[in-house]
């Protein structure tokens, strides 16, 4: 099992991602940078949260054309895992791995704070080792996670339980339309992360990276991490299940 | 005479490289160096140096390295005073910034530096290149940036602010032909409060408009660059005073970690080695910024300065961060500095100077992002994130490759020569030569006349008395919640989270405490056990009224929130902000200030590493208040026995220290005097004046040992100064800290000058406020006994109403909510609701 960071020139929360995988979640990780085509056998490829090129143009447009996207968007259209962590989740809009669109904060102004965001799914490699309904709590960074998408596409999210994270108030329950204090960036229906159809690939705007460690303020978002390993060592003893089968065959 | 210079005139190097110098340049004369801001003295000087006249390239170099900002020529008599050396110290004042051992084989590197200037004139780009420059000196000694702390001082932004104060800026404005900038004069001295005139009150908007728009630039410029970077913005202060109307203290502060044999130094090294430009293309923008921007006083012109100004570019400076460490990991690097003030001029004087060597610069190889510029403009120019490097002859082809991997340009663009001079070529052609040290080391020193001035002795006793006596005190067991509100909403005291929550304090997850959380920021170390804390402070209006005094507090108070952590304050960086030292009463005002900080930092064992000195704080005459605002760094040996300000549970008890009171009771609060200098005595009755409080900086000591005593055993839970506001406003903070608690807190005021309002809201240092879980409170009284440190049970943590008893009378009672509400919301509704 091994986990990827990819970096971006402009990429600054990578080591943050590598530090958790490494250091508390203790697996095995190594970093991908942007110019390589080549995904190094990782079986989760994470999108790190920053400033990718700046954020010049609009966030995200920029990195989506480096060459590790198109080795990205292979892996995952083949199934592999894609966590995309804040800027992650934005170049994941960009690319066209997820559907709809950042825009700015509803205030206008940065946002460096604590919230609390509800899993709402719990089939998704993702969130597996979580609770449906659970409230983490968990930062938020950014000048642009405010999610938008047209009703055809947020009935199809909603339809498809892609919608994996709300943003919601301390207590775990629904923000109110216009409450700050719980969705602070005005995101469209309080979403604060989403998956694919296929539920290979997720991004989220808070970041789980930054909760790990209870001195730092909360360890919430050991949750994601965990259920990733549960489900690639799930998915690999059926591997070896099906591998053993498949050689007593002939035998 | 410099060995240098006599060497470099026997070689008869001079005659030979004049008749070279390219013509097309401007003939220097008398009046064209008045214009660079150099006196005739200095212009002599210069021509002295070189045996000629210089060149124009060569007075735009001399004038730069010539000017206050990068020559310290006025303060640098006044700067040996203070203590350098100590036991954790590796890199005093002199490099790029100063270097302390934190264990483990690791080093903390760090420093701060002002923006002033820049940030009035264009308050984005002014804070955002402030952060960049201070980042730039940190990496540029092999050190990750690992905090950002901002010390800012503005204007007033609120109207009712002090209605009195307000009343009387608008009466000075009406009588004064240049009622516009008479506003910001503080409310010192008597004048009638005048019945609204129109002029006055529209004016006094306009300045508030003025300092909100300054607030919220150098804000979002200081979110800007830092998020980008990708460095924790963890805090600092943020204070207002009438006198930063016009002048703006924008103050940022750094902090990295290497480990100590990654440590570089920007000292050339190698006669032959290749001089190697990185980063950033040089442009026109920023040239003269330390020159005519920072080493001059502000007039009704300066916003035409804008010009002046550089522009920040965080991802560029991110992607050199990168490209830097890495190259610095090759070996083949052998000294870098950073272009900051002075770019390319200071760059490679001071490394050739350090290294006793010579540079050689062609500049035509210089990367250039506009045609047509001259070698003066090139030489001059502050483009930012750009880095000059020596590198081992034979090994270039590493370091270009690592910037190249980055996508930076790299170019060779000179070499590291035998002969001492700094010498300059445009396509061949010699533009400057001139030997590295004297520019870089020979520059003017002036003892400059210092004289007390009247105001501070006025100030210091009989007006501050008088004024004092004018501050109407409440009656005995008088109801003071209201003026209480009124105090937690005065925007020096209230929430500064609107601000901080607009920085990512967050990333490269190690902010233990961030912003508002504890006293200081605590960022924990990964490579150990150990954990660095970091706290700034400088309150102008004490220094106004008594510089000594108020640098000592400056001092103190810094040290004193570091050890509320839990840590050790190891070591400090400053920076001085003054206004005009040609001024004799700003020169008295900063060697006194200086005197106060060199006796502190003595006595609370917290050596000076490095820092800045700003002068020319002053628009149209008129000079901010004296601010040296102190840095401290301190160490905790177990990062999990850091403290929080805020209380915890409760029930716990909550506990005054102070370090004054040996004997287990509590001293007198304060004196009328001491009394008129608070934040109370200016928000509440308009009174700016008396002295700061006496400081007893042994008392300061015992309480610093007690406090880091006290987290190491883990006796008590939480721990927060008694500062701006006092006892009243400490207790309340702590409580906003958490959902649900609240405190009951009951105090005698005792001895002659004493009275409830001072015992509330006195600002006398030495003190700290700790809750104590039931069960350790015998132990915290006997470690507080140990460290001869008065501990007073004076209340509990409850989860009801807020009230403070004093002598028997309830004098402040509401409920929590209601005074979080006034303190959380005073900002925010200050600045985006206007």
């Amino acid at each position: 099992m091994k986990f990827g960071v990819v970096q971006f020139p402009g990429s600054n929360c990578d080591a943050d991602a590598f530090h958790a995988v490494s250091a508390i979640v203790r697996q095995p990780v190594e970093f991908i940078w942007h110019q390589s085509e080549n995904l190094a056998g990782c079986d989760v490829v994470i999108l790190p949260g920053g400033f990718a090129f700046g954020d010049y143009l609009r966030t995200g447009a920029i990195a989506r054309f480096s060459p590790v996207m198109k080795a990205v968007e292979r892996f995952a259209r083949g199934g592999g895992l894609v966590l995309g962590i804040c800027n992650g989740f934005q170049i994941l809009l960009e690319a066209g791995l997820l559907p709809g669109a950042m825009m700015r904060n509803q205030g206008l102004r940065f946002l460096c704070r604590q919230v609390h965001i509800r899993v709402e799914a719990t089939d998704t490699p993702f969130t597996s080792a979580a609770t449906r309904g659970q409230a983490l709590e968990i930062p938020i960074a950014h000048m642009e996670g405010n999610y938008f998408c047209e009703a055809a596409e947020l009935a199809e999210l909603e339809r498809n339980n892609q919608i994996i994270f709300h943003y919601v108030r301390s207590d775990g329950g629904d923000a109110d339309a216009g409450d700050r204090e719980a969705n602070p960036n005005g995101s469209l229906h309080a979403i604060a992360g989403i998956c694919n159809r296929e539920r290979n690939v997720l991004g989220l705007m808070p970041h789980p990276e930054r909760a790990v460690e209870l001195g730092l303020g909360s360890a919430d978002g050991l949750v994601i991490f965990r259920s990733l390993v549960a489900s690639l060592a799930a998915a690999e003893s059926a591997r070896q299940r099906a591998s053993g089968v498949r050689a007593a065959v002939p035998a | 005479m410099p060995t240098q210079v006599a060497t470099f005139r026997r070689q008869g190097a001079i005659g030979s490289f004049l008749h070279k110098m390219i013509d097309t340049e401007i003939k220097v004369t008398p009046q064209i160096a008045a214009e660079h801001g150099l006196s005739p003295e200095e212009y002599a000087r210069t021509q002295k140096i070189l045996g000629r006249d210089p060149s124009f390239t060569e007075l735009g170099i001399f004038s730069v390295m010539w000017s206050e900002h990068c020559s310290y020529k006025s303060s640098r008599v006044h700067l040996k005073r203070l203590p350098t050396r100590g036991t954790h110290v590796v890199q005093g004042p002199g490099e790029n910034a100063g270097v302390v051992d934190i264990g483990d084989g690791m080093v903390a590197v760090f420093k701060i530096e002002s923006h002033n200037h820049p940030s009035f004139v264009e308050p984005f780009q002014g804070a955002a290149t402030g952060v960049g420059g201070i980042l730039r000196d940190i990496f540029t000694m092999g050190a990750r940036p690992i905090a950002v702390m901002d010390s800012l001082r503005f204007g007033p932004i609120t109207a009712g602010m002090d209605d009195k104060s307000r009343s009387l800026s608008a009466s000075r404005a009406r009588h004064s032909a240049a009622g516009k900038e008479k506003t910001r004069e503080s409310v010192r001295d008597d004048g009638a409060p005048a019945s609204g005139p129109e002029i006055g009150t529209r004016v006094a908007a306009e300045e508030i408009a003025r300092n909100r728009h300054i607030l919220d630039g150098v804000i979002r410029g200081i979110g800007f660059y830092g998020n980008c970077f990708g460095v924790p913005t963890v805090g600092g202060e943020v204070a207002f005073e009438a006198c930063y109307s016009n002048n703006p203290l924008v103050n940022a502060l750094a902090l990295g970690i290497c480990r100590r044999e990654e440590l570089f130094f920007a000292k050339a090294r190698g006669a032959g080695n290749p001089v190697i430009y990185v980063g950033a293309k040089t442009g026109r923008d920023g040239i003269h910024g330390a020159s005519l921007l920072a080493s001059a006083e502000f007039s009704e012109e300066s916003q035409q300065k804008r010009p002046n100004v550089q522009m920040g570019d965080p991802f560029m400076e991110k992607l050199l961060l990168e490209a830097c460490l890495e190259a610095m990991q090759t070996g083949a690097v052998v000294a870098i500095q950073d272009m900051g003030a002075a770019g390319l001029t200071s760059s490679s004087s001071e490394m050739a100077s350090r290294g006793g060597l010579g540079i050689e610069i062609d500049l035509a190889r210089v990367p250039q992002r506009e045609t047509g510029m001259t070698p003066y403009e090139i030489m001059l120019s502050e483009s930012q994130e750009r880095m000059l490097l020596v590198a081992e002859r034979g090994r270039e082809r590493e370091v270009f490759e690592v910037f190249h991997k980055w996508g930076l340009d790299a170019v060779e663009i000179g070499r590291v020569t035998e002969d001492g001079i700094l010498r300059v070529l445009n396509h061949g052609e010699v533009a400057a030569a001139i030997p590295a040290h004297a520019i870089a080391e020979e520059g003017p020193r002036y003892e400059r006349p210092i004289a007390r001035p009247d105001t501070a002795s006025e100030a210091g006793t009989s007006a501050g008395a008088v004024a004092a006596a004018r501050a109407p005190l409440a009656a005995v067991g008088a109801d003071l919640s209201a003026n209480f509100r009124r105090l937690l909403a005065s925007p020096t005291i209230a929430s500064k989270h609107w601000i901080t929550e607009q920085y990512d304090s967050m990333v490269q997850t190690n902010t233990t405490f961030g912003p508002g959380a504890g006293d200081a920021a605590v960022l924990r170390l990964k490579e150990s056990k150990r954990a660095l804390a970091l706290a700034t402070d400088g309150n102008g209006r004490w220094g106004f009224l008594a510089p000594r005094l108020g640098a000592m507090h400056a001092v103190a108070e810094a040290a004193r929130n570091v050890a509320c952590s839990g840590a050790r304050p190891i070591a400090a960086t400053n920076c001085l902000n003054f206004g005009n030292p040609e001024k004799p009463e700003v020169m008295w005002q900063f060697s006194e200030a200086i005197d106060g900080i060199a006796a502190a930092c003595r006595v609370l064992e917290t050596p000076i590493t490095g820092g800045n000195v700003s002068f020319y704080n002053e628009t149209l005459g008129k000079a901010i208040y004296p601010t040296p605002v102190l840095g401290v760094l301190g160490l905790m040996e177990d990062a999990e026995c850091a403290l929080g300000a805020g209380f915890r549970n409760v029930g716990d008890v909550i506990v005054l220290l102070d370090g004054a009171a040996q004997d287990g009771g509590l001293k007198a609060s304060a004196t009328k005097a001491e009394f008129a200098s608070s934040e109370y005595a200016k928000t509440i009755h308009g009174v700016v004046a008396g002295s700061p409080p006496a400081i007893d900086l042994a008392a300061e000591k015992r309480l610093i040992d007690c406090l880091v005593a006290l987290a190491a055993e883990r006796a008590v839970l939480s721990a927060h100064d008694v500062s701006d506001g006092g006892l009243a406003v400490s207790v309340a903070e702590a409580c906003f800290g958490r959902d649900g608690l609240s405190a009951e807190v009951a105090i005698d005021a005792t001895g002659a000058e004493d009275f409830a309002e001072a015992a509330l809201f006195g600002e006398r240092g030495a003190r700290a406020v700790v809750s104590v879980a039931p069960a350790s409170l015998a132990r915290v009284n006997a470690i507080a006994a140990q460290y001869h440190v008065g501990a007073r049970r004076i209340g509990t943590v409850t989860g009801g109403e807020f009230r403070i008893q004093c002598q028997g009378a309830t004098v402040i009672q509401g409920s929590i909510e209601s005074f979080r509400r006034v303190w959380s919301e005073s900002l925010p509704k200050a600045v985006e609701k206007a």
